[in-house]
Parts: structure tokens; sequence; C-alpha cells
């Protein structure tokens, strides 16, 4: 095997375990929206997970470009990694997944400074999470011919799938959300509230 | 060196508080940080008022860093 | 509903000299007749310039929670940039008429305070903060001081939701700046960051007309009045029951320090009384028969003015229905918004609502008892807080009714509800607006 082929197999395996891990992130991030627990785990298990999980996930797309960068087969600029298509060879794929990655950093910077920000800012930065992973999938399987067909275009479609199954959840989550007008209501009809209330008004004792 | 010393023990300056309408109720604080924290029937934390221990400082600091809501801070009195 | 008698006007001329002072001798204020009485509005001619008679005077606010006025004034009047200065008449306590009575009856004196307050604040936003349906009777005065050049800065009028919390000052903020009454959370506060990121002075109305008398007469004839540590007089609204059963309300207003039984003929033949309006505190009526309006006094037993609201159960109610009555209303109009009062206060009131009816269970007076303490200060508002301690007192009033309720019997002799509660109840996001 040339050094060059060794790059190659090197991008290619790291560039799918990145996408597993951020398929990962993103699952772990609605479950912790919807405070979901990860059975036998504790909660700050499942914000640790998401938090660790997305810096590794980072480490491995490190060098995933690294190693396509210093790849000799085919020539692709350092900077493409963050400028979209800013790369010669293939250049709608890879500047997805440089658009992809410019959105992830957004979202991590944010969150390693987040006590400093605005919550209402550092929220909106993160839900570019939407817009990230599917750019990160486009660009997976668009740059990738090991991803357009066999077992590994079998785990990339369970990737789409787990993805939109979680967020499915998520909005029925919020759907099913009472809105704040309507809590307390909510809360006392619970409890019985407004039957023990009437009687004690009506003052019945019978 | 002894003054550092001095400093590493007893109460602190900082205390924890928590924003009432931004927590949902995760309870990882209280996870994180069983000391001061506790969670009522509801889920909601129950914060020790008094201040931080300074020994207890850096815990403080990762759960204030791990709410998800950014519910809660830790405030110099 | 029970039929309130119309809130009477009118001094109640309790043995103090120079009584009444806010409200007029005669019904039917114009602008003339309150200009003949009382004189030009004396404006100093800069900011700051009222402030130390305000502080000679010793003037409290009004609105309950009773902050010295001469430093909200002068902490907004320290402050840089644009300043507002709000003149808060939101009552929002349903039990509390004398903000009403108060703008319908001497709206000139509340108009003078306003721009006093803003002239000693350096303010150039004077906003009126009312209730719907009472800003007619104040825009028609508002006119009347534009066309006589009585005013010199314009008076801007926002409507307040007919919600419990409306009078909280940070709901006050919100709403005045567009969106809906709720509380908000945290530092700064409003003296420093308000209405549009401004500095804000909040004044409760009754707190306005003092000042417009302080300006004219000057501190010492303030201080003529109340007591050293609590000087003046301050409006209150008392609820009896009239010979026919019926709640009798009436506004008037006294020298702090007046002795409560003089405020309430029927005191001692009561059962117990409420002092300081849906967030105050319930007292044996004989023990409240031999004190005094005043904060140092009501301290001492657990109480406190709060807006003024003094109610006389008679004998023949049930305190424990009245006080279910009031906690369902307070759990309904929470802002919902912080968890523990979304979920202690109506559970705090199903049990209270258990404990008024025949043979509660054996845990819910100690299930109200612990959602009270568990509730009270962890809200971004005073709200829970104030629940919990008219709940809590209410179950040591009426621990002797709690006693003949759990062997299924009841004292009251008549059903018939004592405290004045509106109907409805918030349901939807536009209720808050």
């Amino acid at each position: 095997m040339t050094g060059s082929t060794a790059f190659w197999y090197a991008s290619r395996a790291t560039g799918i375990v990145a996408l597993l891990l951020l398929t990962a992130v993103l699952v772990l991030g609605l479950l912790i929206t919807r405070q979901g627990r990860l059975p036998g785990l504790p909660r700050f298990a499942v914000t640790g997970l998401h938090r660790n999980l997305s810096l590794l996930a980072v480490a491995f797309i490190a060098v995933h470009v690294l190693a396509a960068v210093l790849d000799s087969y085919v020539s692709i600029p350092l900077a493409s990694a963050v400028v979209p298509f800013a790369s010669g060879y293939e250049r709608l794929w890879l500047g997805l997944g440089a658009i992809a990655f410019d959105l992830m950093l957004a979202m991590i910077v944010t969150s390693l400074v987040r006590g400093r920000l605005n919550r209402a800012l550092w929220r909106a930065v993160h839900l570019l999470a939407y817009l990230s992973w599917p750019v990160a999938l486009a660009h997976s399987m668009g740059s990738s011919r090991d991803l357009q067909h066999g077992p590994m275009l079998d785990v990339s479609v369970a990737c789409l799938v787990i993805v939109a199954a979680a967020v499915i959840w998520r909005l029925a989550g919020a759907a099913r959300q009472v809105p704040r007008a309507g809590r307390v209501a909510d809360v006392m009809a619970r409890h019985d509230a407004a039957t023990r209330y009437g009687r004690a008004r009506e003052g019945s004792w019978r | 060196m002894a003054d550092y010393q001095a400093r590493r023990s007893g109460p602190g300056t900082r205390t924890l508080r928590v924003n009432p309408i931004a927590c949902t109720g995760h309870g990882v604080c209280a996870e994180l940080l069983p000391e001061l924290i506790a969670t009522d029937e509801w889920g909601y934390p129950i914060i020790d008022p008094r201040p931080v221990p300074y020994a207890l400082e850096p815990e403080a600091r990762r759960a204030v860093a791990a709410c998800p809501a950014l519910a809660l801070r830790l405030v110099r009195e | 509903m029970t039929t309130m008698a119309e809130p009477a006007a009118g001094g109640a001329a309790r043995q103090a000299a120079g009584l009444p002072r806010l409200l007029p001798t005669a019904p039917g204020q114009d602008l003339r007749a309150h200009l003949a009485r009382h004189g030009p509005v004396p404006y100093r001619g800069g900011a700051g310039l009222l402030i130390p008679d305000v502080r000679a005077a010793g003037l409290t606010g009004r609105g309950g929670a009773a902050f010295p006025t001469h430093r909200k004034l002068a902490i907004v009047a320290a402050a840089r940039g644009r300043k507002v200065v709000v003149g808060n008449g939101a009552e929002s306590e349903p039990a509390s008429r004398k903000d009403a009575v108060l703008l319908r009856d001497a709206p000139h004196l509340v108009l003078d305070g306003l721009q006093l307050a803003a002239e000693a604040a350096g303010a150039a936003e004077a906003v009126l903060y009312l209730h719907r349906g009472e800003h007619r009777a104040l825009l028609r005065a508002l006119a009347e001081r534009h066309a006589a050049g009585v005013d010199r800065l314009p008076v801007a009028v926002a409507e307040a939701p007919p919600r419990f919390l409306a009078g909280q000052e940070t709901a006050l903020v919100s709403r005045i700046g567009g969106g809906p009454a709720l509380p908000t959370f945290g530092l700064p506060r409003v003296s420093q960051r308000g209405v549009a990121g401004a500095p804000t002075c909040v004044q409760n109305v009754e707190t306005l007309a003092h000042l417009a008398l302080i300006a004219r007469y000057g501190p010492r004839w303030f201080r003529a009045a109340g007591t050293a540590a609590e000087p003046g007089t301050m409006l209150t609204t008392t609820y009896e029951a009239a010979a026919d059963g019926e709640t009798r309300c009436l506004v008037a207003e006294a020298p702090i320090g007046t002795p409560l039984a003089d405020l309430l003929p029927g005191l001692a033949g009561a059962q117990a009384l409420l002092v300081g309006g849906f967030h105050g505190t319930w007292l044996p009526a004989h023990r409240a028969a031999a004190l005094t309006l005043d904060n140092e006094t009501l301290g001492r037993h657990g109480a406190a003015l709060g807006a003024g609201v003094l109610a006389a159960l008679p004998d023949d109610r049930c305190g424990l229905t009245e006080a279910a009555r009031v906690t369902w209303y307070l759990a309904a109009e929470s802002a919902g918004q912080c968890g523990p009062c979304l979920n202690g206060l109506p559970r705090i009131a199903a049990a209270m609502a258990e404990l008024a009816g025949p043979r509660p269970r054996g845990n819910t007076r100690r299930d109200a008892e612990r959602w009270a303490g568990l509730v009270t200060g962890r809200g971004a508002c005073h709200h829970p807080d104030g629940t919990a301690r008219f709940v809590r007192s209410a179950l040591v009033t009426f621990g002797p009714e709690l006693s003949r309720h759990s062997r299924g019997q009841c004292s009251a002799r008549g059903r018939r509800p004592f405290l004045p509660l509106p109907d409805g109840v918030p349901t939807t996001d536009d209720d808050w607006m």
C-alpha cells in the first residue's frame, strides 16, 4: 500500500466514523431536549456524552481533512476544510463538507463559551444542527463512492432513518407540550382541583 | 502559599442561583452537585442559599456549565 | 356573587385633623376645583430638587412594598440617559379598591404627582398604567390638563390586563413594552433597566398623590399624621358584614397608627381579620382588635399593611371556605413560568378545597403546609411566597374550624361568599396582554 493510498483509506474511514459520531450527537441532543435518559445512566451522562462525542467528532474530522489534504493523489487545499467550494477536486461535495464543518464549529465554539452568551443567541446557533447534519450526510454520500452502494450505503441510510425518527419524536413532544397560558389549568385539572373547589364553593356537605 | 492554603477551604464568595423561568427541571445540576442541590418532588432544584464552599467551587462550575437550559449561575454576592 | 355596596369615597374623619387629604371633600372633582383647593402644581424647576422633601417626609410606597419613595426617585435621578416614570394604577388585587377610587375621585392629585415625580427623576417620559375600562375618565382629566397647560410632560396611558400579577413591577415593564404582563427574572432591576431598557421609576398612584401634597404643603405637614416611624396617612379598603348579611366595602383614608377597631367597628364581633390582601395574613379577630394600622405593630404578629386591605370575616362564615376560594383564584392566576409555582399552587388549592369540605383526608393539611414551604422563595416573583403566607396563616387562624371539619361539622351558618373574586380564569396568551 502506497503512502497515498494509506491517506486515502484514513480519510474515508475517519469520515465514516465522524458521520456515525455526529448521528449519535444529534440523537443525544434531541434526547436532552425531551429530558430523556439512557437506560442505566445518570442524566449528566446524556449531557456529558453529547458534549464529548461532539468534540471527538471534531477530532475525527480534523484527521479526515488532514488525511485528504496530505493525500498526493488529488489536490485539496487545506483551506477547503472551512472555506466552501475552495477545492478544485469535487468542488460541490467538498464544499458541502466545509459548510457542515463551519456550522459545527460555530455550535461548538458558542457552546464552549455558553456561560457568557445570551441564551437566545446560543440557542439560535445550536439550532443550526438541523442544517449541519443533513449537509454533512450529503457531503458524505456525494463525495465518497463507498457510501453509494453496498453495506456503507445501508449504514448511511440507517443513520438517516435514525435521525428522522429522533426529530419526529422531538417534534411530537413539542406538539404535546401544553402552552404556558394553559399549564396551570392543566395541573389543576389533573388534581381535581376544580371539582373539589366547586364542592367547597357550593358548600356541599352531602 | 499559606494564604492560598487558607483560601482553599471554608465558605466561598459565590452563590448558586437558578433562573426559575429558564429552568425546566432537567435535574442534571442535582446529580452533579448533590451536596448543594436537591430536587423537589416535581424535579425542580432546591439550592442551598449559602455561599458555595471553596472546595466545591469547581463542581459548582461544572454543574453551571452542564445545565441544558443555561438556568444555573454562580454569582458573586 | 356578593353584591358590594359602592365603595364610599370620602375621608373617614378618623379624628385626626386635616383629613381627608387625598380624597376630595365633595365629589365631582374637575381640574378647576382641584386647583382651587390645592393651588397650582409646584414644579421645583429641576431634577432632584423635590427629593430632600420627600426624604424628610418619610413617604414610603403605598403599593404594598413600602419602599422609601425618595430612594427610588434618587436611584433613577442619578442614572444617565433617557428615563421613564410610571404611575402604577393597575390595582390587580381584587380586594383592593383604593386605587380605583382615588383615580375616580382625585385623578388630578395623582397626575400632579406623576409630573412632579418625572421632574424629580429627570424623566423624559411619563406613563400611567391602568386596568382596562378605567382609562376613559383619566383620558378626560389628561385632556383637561393639556388644554390648561398644567402638564409639562405628555402622559401615555398603557393598559393592564385583569391579571393578579399585572401590577408586578417586571410584569408592568413587560406590558408597557408591548409584551405580555408576565414577570421576568434577574438583574438588573427596573430602576436600572426598565421600559425599553431605560431606568424606570415605578410608583403606585396613591404614593404619587401623597407626593403631590408633600410638594405643596411640605414634609412637616405630612408628618403631622401617622407615627414617627411610619408617617402620613394611607388609603384602606375595609370589608365588613352588614346587618343584612351583605358585604360592605369601604375605601377610607386613615392616619397610619390608627387602631384597627376604629376602622372596623364590627371587628370585635367578627371571626378573623385578613390583613393586607390575598397575599396577606389572617389574624384572629380578638388579637387584631388590639392592633394598630402600622407595619411595626402588625409585623410583630406576622402581618403587614400591604395594599391596605382589611377584611373582617363575620362569625357565621366558614374561614376555610373563604381561604379555599381565594387560594383557587391565586393558583389560577399563576403565570405558569416557574416549576414550583406552577406545580405547587394548584396542589395547595386542591388541598385547601378539600379542607374546606367535610372529613378531609388525614394528610391533606400536612401536604398543604409542606407545599406552602416548598414554593416559598422559588419563583421569579413573590406570587408563590404571598400565596403560601395567606394559606399558612389561614391554617393557623382557622385551626379550630379544621378540627370541626375533620369531624364532619362546620360552624358556618351561611355559605354566602365574603371576599370579592373576579370571574374568568386566564387560559390563553391573549389573557395576559
